[in-house]
């Protein structure tokens, strides 16, 4: 018999985490691990799943950094590395950004199933990491319509 | 209580000088607070609000919570937090030829939002007073519909369908 996938919800602090959390449903009741870059969402998470009556989630914070801080970049990327072998998850959600690229394309080593959902803010063009990530997403979604392609991304909904 | 918040990540000091000078001109006595990143080369210093440059998310759901008007950047975080606790929100896009960001997608998010109550959206500096005079005269004349703090129930169950056709 199979037992449920066990699953990494991957979103830098701020509008990335806010739509992440949106999805929620999706993993109601799931054995979950979420990881971000602002340590006071630990105490926000827990007491949302109490409330909530979901099991307690284990949680991860890392380094906080954007593409043009290094350094900082290059220890998210060792933080989030050590994450995915460590709880070595089946199935890995993101909306970005520079954390969720990184958890996706480690994922692949240890071959999760990996989904990017792109985040809302980007109703132009899909982001930067977005595109990159395209060879590391089994599920690889835009919110928006009018840029979704025959080949991806595709489109599924929005969290507004 | 008006929260002004410029996000974590980037100053945004013409949202910061509108909002200033908009609450010597037309709001005196006004009660703002602002969690305002500022340039750290000749950042500009409200007249008439304290600042700060950071807040836990403890203190950030405090603050929100007690305001009637929240003014920010157009990023999807602020919005989406504001329309599901049912407060007014004016939004205004940071622009790349001002050195606010890196890119103009939050033109793209102002043109591209539907119309929900309580939110209003200034193009620009020029655009703000007004767009705060008319928010706040909503919020004394209104109750705000809220959005589900949940995405629409169709989209996490393809989410979920997916991920419970994981073998494990």
């Amino acid at each position: 018999m199979r037992s449920p996938p066990k699953l990494m919800v991957v979103a830098s602090a701020g509008g990335h985490w806010v739509q992440l959390m949106r999805l929620r449903k999706a993993w109601d009741g799931l054995d979950v691990v979420y990881m971000t870059t602002e340590p006071g969402l630990c105490d926000i998470v827990k007491t949302m799943a109490r409330d909530e009556g979901a099991p307690s989630p284990k949680f991860i914070s890392v380094t906080d950094a954007n593409l043009t801080e290094k350094a900082r970049l290059a220890r998210q990327l060792f933080e989030v590395l050590f994450a995915v072998l460590r709880h070595r998850p089946d199935v890995i959600i993101t909306t970005g950004a520079a954390p969720g690229y990184f958890a996706l394309r480690f994922g692949k080593l240890i071959k999760a199933r990996t989904i990017w959902v792109d985040s809302m803010a980007n109703a132009e063009k899909l982001s930067k990491s977005g595109k990159e990530v395209r060879k590391y997403a089994d599920l690889w979604l835009t919110q928006w319509e009018h840029l979704a392609q025959s080949d991806g991304p595709h489109f599924m909904g929005r969290v507004l | 209580m008006i929260f002004l918040t410029t996000g974590t990540q980037l100053p945004f000091d013409r949202l910061v000088r509108a909002v200033d000078a908009w609450a010597e001109a037309a709001q005196p006595g006004c009660e703002i607070f602002g969690q305002v990143l500022s340039p750290p080369e000749a950042p500009y210093r409200p007249r008439n609000f304290e600042t700060r440059t950071r807040l836990s998310p403890a203190e950030y759901a405090e603050i929100f919570e007690k305001a009637r008007l929240i003014v920010s950047h157009a990023g999807m975080g602020t919005i989406l937090t504001a329309l599901t606790r049912g407060k007014q929100i004016c939004i205004m896009p940071r622009q790349v030829k001002y050195g606010e960001h890196r890119s103009d997608h939050q033109l793209a998010t102002v043109e591209r939002l539907g119309a929900h109550p309580g939110l209003h959206k200034a193009r620009d500096e020029h655009d703000l007073a007004g767009c705060l005079d008319r928010a706040l005269a909503e919020g004394e004349s209104l109750q705000i519909a809220t959005i589900d703090p949940f995405a629409a129930a169709d989209f996490s169950d393809r989410l979920r369908a997916f991920i419970l056709s994981t073998e494990k």
